[in-house]
């Protein structure tokens, strides 16, 4: 399958609250948390790291979940942020990301 | 409880500051007669300080940062001020009266990626706007620069605040609103100014208007049950607080003075004497309002409304006790209801001033006390 590559659109606004990361799309207003997981791959999310790297570095290591499961929930994650524009997604590295700095 | 409301409820079980209102200078290019700001410079804070505080408002868990004044635009360093803000991932609403924004500003805006920008607007009629902003051509400059916004894609909001002197235009607004597919949000109540001058009170709109507004269908939706008399007060309503002024949200004003609110001037702390966090958790003042409950106001915890009641305890405070009834509630509470509030009562068997005397003093629109701010703010 092919590599994703992911970044942090600028168009959000973010803030940690009590270990949950809250994030508001500017486009819409769609607001969301995100849980423990899903604020390590966003916070990963930095334009260059594959996916499967976050996936496998950061995801599998750190949260004992087992590889192909991971990467299934974090797909699926990954598709419905880019969906609100709060991630952008894209099969090659982005040049120089125009992505927000991590909150 | 929808995830909005349960991130508010953490962040007051874990005392963050969700939301900040921040004016960044009290300077203006308009005069309106009903504004409760002084419009000169008394030291503005530097873009420096601006910088510093906006780092440490981050750091405490600021999630929703509201940019205001006096007018935003006055400062040379307004948009270096929102790109520092954008970059620490605040949601930026702008409050403006947009006479600055031409197309480059608006591009600018869009480009940083705010939130929302609210304008004020007090007519469709330029002699009625102008005659209240007293800036000749200010509505002209006003809608063409909602316009700009609008075809950059931005969300606006018209703010309409009522006076006597507008009133009769509300319905205007709301067309002029509906013509810039724009929001529309009205606000009714007159407060006074900052430093506690009550001379503007007089502007405020009668009690039949009052009336007139809480009736109005397109205003208020089901008008029975807006009207409905309140429900006796339960355990959660006495152990309840009014609002979140000093719970999750507080105010800063240009020269780094923190309140609970903007229309809660109780000095707190200043944030060129001390750092933000600890006069968020340490200020005696915060302290005090964050430890108010329902059940300790002496006359609202007897009174029929406390459970549905907009008191603002700043306006209470401005009225000389933060633990009191805020007089206008009480008007709104009555007029929306037709029950006496227990403040009007009261005063009523002490004899003081009969309250009838007291709601046509509003009506007439000269003894009047004080104001709410804490608007009862009603969206179209
Ligand atoms: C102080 S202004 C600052 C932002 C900008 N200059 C503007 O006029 O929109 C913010 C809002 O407060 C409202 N306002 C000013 N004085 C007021 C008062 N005494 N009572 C109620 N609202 C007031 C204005 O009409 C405006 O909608
Ligand atoms: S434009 Fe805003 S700040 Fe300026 S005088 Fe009017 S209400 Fe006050
Ligand atoms: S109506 Fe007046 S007395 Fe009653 S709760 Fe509201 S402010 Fe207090």
């Amino acid at each position: 399958m092919a590599e994703k590559y992911i970044a942090r659109s600028t168009a959000i606004a973010a803030r940690m609250l009590g270990g949950e990361m809250m994030v508001m799309s500017a486009a819409d207003s769609t607001f969301f948390t995100l849980n423990e997981v899903a604020t390590v791959i966003w916070q990963a999310a930095d334009g260059r790291t594959p996916l499967s790297e976050i996936v496998a570095g950061k995801i599998c290591h750190e949260f004992e979940v087992e590889a192909e499961r991971a990467q299934h929930g974090a797909e699926r994650f990954v598709d419905e942020l880019s969906q609100h524009g709060i991630l952008l997604v894209s099969d090659r590295p982005f040049d120089s990301p125009p992505f927000a700095e991590t909150p | 409880m929808t995830l909005m409301a349960e991130m508010n409820q953490r962040a007051l079980d874990l005392g963050v500051p969700l939301s900040v209102h921040l004016d960044l200078t009290y300077r203006c290019n308009e005069r309106c007669v009903h504004c409760y700001l002084d419009h000169d410079d008394h030291g503005e804070m530097t873009t420096a300080e601006i910088f510093g505080l906006l780092d440490q408002l981050a750091d405490a868990g600021v999630f929703f940062l509201s940019l205001s004044g006096g007018e935003v635009f006055l400062r040379r360093d307004f948009f270096p001020i929102v790109e520092h803000a954008r970059k620490l991932l605040f949601n930026v609403k702008v409050k403006t009266n947009a006479t600055m924004i031409h197309e480059r500003e608006a591009s600018r805006l869009r480009q940083l990626g705010i939130e929302q920008v609210q304008i004020s607007v007090y007519s469709h009629r330029a002699e009625v706007h102008d005659a209240i902003t007293k800036l000749p051509g200010s509505l002209d400059r006003t809608v063409r620069a909602i316009r700009f916004l609008k075809s950059q894609g931005l969300k606006v909001s018209i703010s309409n605040v009522l006076m006597g002197g507008n009133f009769a235009d509300q319905s205007g607004v709301i067309g002029l609103a509906k013509e810039l597919g724009v929001a529309y949000t009205l606000d009714p109540t007159i407060t006074p100014k900052i430093d506690g001058d009550t001379s503007i009170l007089a502007l405020r709109i009668a009690s039949s208007e009052l009336k007139e507004i809480f009736q109005n269908e397109e205003l208020v939706g089901d008008v029975a049950e807006f009207c409905a008399p309140p429900p006796p007060p339960g355990e959660d309503v006495m152990n309840g607080f009014p609002c979140s002024a000093g719970h999750t949200s507080c105010y800063i004003s240009p020269y780094g003075d923190v309140f609970p609110c903007v229309q809660f001037p109780l000095p707190s702390g200043n944030v060129r004497r001390q750092k933000f966090l600890e006069i968020w958790h340490q200020s005696p003042q915060l302290k005090e309002v964050r430890s108010i409950r329902a059940r300790d106001l002496p006359t609202c915890s007897t009174c029929s409304h406390v459970g549905t009641c907009t008191r603002c305890p700043g306006l209470a405070y401005m009225e000389g006790n933060m633990r009191g009834p805020s007089t206008a509630d009480c008007e709104k509470s009555f007029q929306r209801t037709g029950i006496p509030s227990a403040n009007m009562l009261k005063k009523a068997r002490s004899g003081s001033a009969s309250p009838l005397i007291q709601i046509q003093g509003l009506a007439n629109q000269e003894q009047i006390l004080t104001a709410s701010q804490q608007a009862t703010q009603l969206t179209a």
